[in-house]
């Protein structure tokens, strides 16, 4: 309790930091966000015009007061008008987020229901062939980039059975089930494949740890049957560096995939973030960073939380 | 050197890494010099498109340039933007990792808060912002890359370095009066060198994937340099009447990285104490 209060007194801390680098980061880039907003038609504003667009988004005023308002603004829960979208940045961000997220949680299901019986798989046929075969895939596709896949995908479906991949207006989870999960299984399938790999190695690698540890012997020697000391012995144990791979994959996920977004023509969070900054919309790429850090943060304190749970030794924060 | 050279190919996947390692390397030394079968962004316009031959190995592009030629000088890019951002990240993550662990107290608890405010950035959005800040180019994304991996050279450097710190033959260090100078590059640096080995061989494959990643969304490497993430990219709209453009420079990228992750596993197999006595 006490670790927990401690870890959520440090998030203001790098939030504040968070904050300040993207604060400033953002209106280091060259360009105003007016001319990106308007084009080539910013040439025709008169100044007054231009001055009267500055003063709305506030961007009229020197960096430390925008900074001020915006900090201040957060604080009530107004993240800001959004440039290129002319809404508060917080709708904007939320609405992108249900997609991210659950393209997030295919992806680590897909990892999960992939990776852990191929790593448990691996480990208990170890120095075999089929050992063998298991780590060459999983190195393959640990080494293969989003993009590569994603485009292998597409090609494969497109060259070989003349189909594209479902793209198009998007179509939320509770709107349409079945158009959404045909949109988001081929995005889902190319980002969880490396993320399968990584799991497949963890748990093979804490897995193979495990098995040579005496409390399996001990379990063994007493006759426990060999199912029982994979699955009630060796697993809990194994399972800690899956949920830290799996945890951290997964807070990096809900940052969004800008890549694959990219290649799959998906309105995810990434895609906002890179266009926002190439439109140098300040306040939705500070709004939106300060989000992903966020939860990000979440993230990681949940997986460290999980710790205790799977394995009851561990106190969080003596060290 | 020369047994960890001897180790390295008397392991499985370490032989198979460094041959892959070694042909890239010598593909990017080619590639940087200019000695390339054609020259890279000469456009032959009559053979625009041209399917892979004994002309072209492996076909032309939109442009009527040689893809062969293109991959090499893409994989000396790449490579230079890799080993250029990854010893920026080496040297920056290993001096701040020092000064925590050493000077610890204030300073430690300065330097991991700002390192926490860096990895609580996901990697490409950093590297993206950074890019957009200075403007797209070789030089931003050394930068880019290198100040998105410094967080993780710090940790590894500062978590050892703790607890090298409290050990008894740097107590005896001082006693003698060694300066801390010598006591940090002396037994904290050296005693490091080898979880860095494995750290760096890891990371030169996680910056070539984000090199390619920044060029893919045209925030590398700028036309008409070749670059392989700017290749595959190009290559998404002639996808079914060149699949060439994209294969080649795809298994280009994918086969570099695997490279790096079978040594850096070797190397790790190797330095790490703990698996060397298995496998001596």
């Amino acid at each position: 309790m006490n670790y927990l209060l401690r870890r959520l007194a440090t998030f203001p801390l790098v939030l504040l930091g968070v904050s300040i680098l993207v604060f400033v980061a953002i209106r280091m880039v060259p360009g105003d966000s007016i001319t990106a907003m308007l084009g080539t038609e910013a040439g025709l504003l008169t100044p007054a015009q231009r001055d009267a667009l500055a003063a709305y988004f506030g961007i009229d005023q020197p960096w430390f007061v925008q900074y001020w308002r915006w900090i201040g603004g957060i604080l009530h829960g107004n993240f800001g008008i959004s440039v290129t979208y002319g809404r508060p940045v917080l709708d904007v961000i939320l609405e992108r987020f249900p997609l991210t997220l659950e393209l997030a949680i295919l992806s680590m299901i897909i990892a999960l229901a992939v990776g852990l019986p191929a790593g448990i798989y691996a480990a208990t046929h170890s120095e075999k062939p089929s050992d063998l075969g298991v780590r060459i895939v999983a190195m393959i596709g640990q080494s293969t980039p989003s993009f590569v896949l994603g485009l292998l995908i597409i090609y494969t479906l497109s060259a070989g059975f003349g189909v594209l991949p479902a793209m198009g207006e998007f179509a939320p989870l509770w709107q349409d089930p079945l158009r959404n999960l045909s949109q988001l299984i081929l995005p889902a399938i190319t980002l969880g494949f490396a993320f399968a790999a990584s799991v497949t190695r963890i748990a093979r690698s804490a897995m193979l740890d495990v098995l040579s540890d005496d409390y399996v012997r001990t379990a063994r020697s007493k006759g426990a049957s060999a199912r029982s000391v994979i699955w009630r012995h060796a697993l809990p144990n194994a399972l800690i560096p899956v949920v830290t791979l799996g945890g951290i994959e997964f807070g990096y996920l809900l940052g969004g995939a800008v890549i694959v977004e990219q290649i799959y023509a998906l309105p995810g969070l990434g895609r906002m973030v890179l266009d926002a900054i190439l439109q140098r919309d300040y306040a939705l790429v500070q709004g939106a960073v300060l989000f992903i850090a966020f939860n990000f943060m979440i993230v990681n304190l949940l997986v460290d939380l999980a710790y205790v749970a799977l394995d009851p030794r561990i106190r969080l924060g003596e060290q | 050197m020369k047994r960890i050279l001897r180790a390295i190919f008397g392991h499985g996947s370490g032989r198979i890494g460094g041959v892959i390692v070694g042909v890239y390397l010598l593909l990017a030394l080619l590639g940087l010099l200019g000695l390339t079968p054609h020259n890279p962004i000469t456009q032959y316009r009559i053979d625009r498109l041209h399917a892979p031959s004994a002309a072209y190995w492996m076909g032309t592009d939109l442009f009527g340039r040689d893809v062969a030629s293109r991959l090499m000088a893409g994989i000396g890019q790449s490579f230079t933007v890799a080993f250029f951002s990854v010893a920026f990240a080496t040297l920056a993550g290993t001096v701040m990792g020092l000064a925590a662990a050493w000077l610890g107290r204030r300073w430690d608890g300065i330097v991991m808060r700002i390192m926490d405010v860096l990895l609580a950035f996901p990697a490409i959005l950093l590297a993206l912002l950074i890019v957009t800040v200075a403007g797209p180019g070789t030089w931003t994304s050394v930068v880019a890359i290198g100040i998105v991996y410094t967080p993780i050279f710090t940790r590894v450097v500062r978590g050892p370095a703790l607890s090298l710190k409290a050990r008894e033959f740097v107590d005896a260090a001082r006693t003698f009066g060694s300066s801390p100078s010598y006591i940090v590059t002396r037994h904290l640096l050296l005693n490091l060198v080898a979880p860095l080995t494995v750290q760096v061989t890891l990371a030169l494959a996680w910056a070539l994937l984000t090199e390619a990643g920044l060029s893919f969304l045209g925030l590398g490497t700028q036309p008409p340099a070749a670059s392989l993430g700017l290749m595959l990219s190009d290559s998404r709209n002639l996808m079914e009447t060149a699949p060439w453009l994209m294969i080649f420079p795809g298994l280009a990228i994918m086969i570099s990285i695997l490279g790096f992750n079978l040594l850096g596993d070797a190397l790790r197999d190797i330095l790490d104490p703990k698996t060397r006595r298995a496998l001596a």
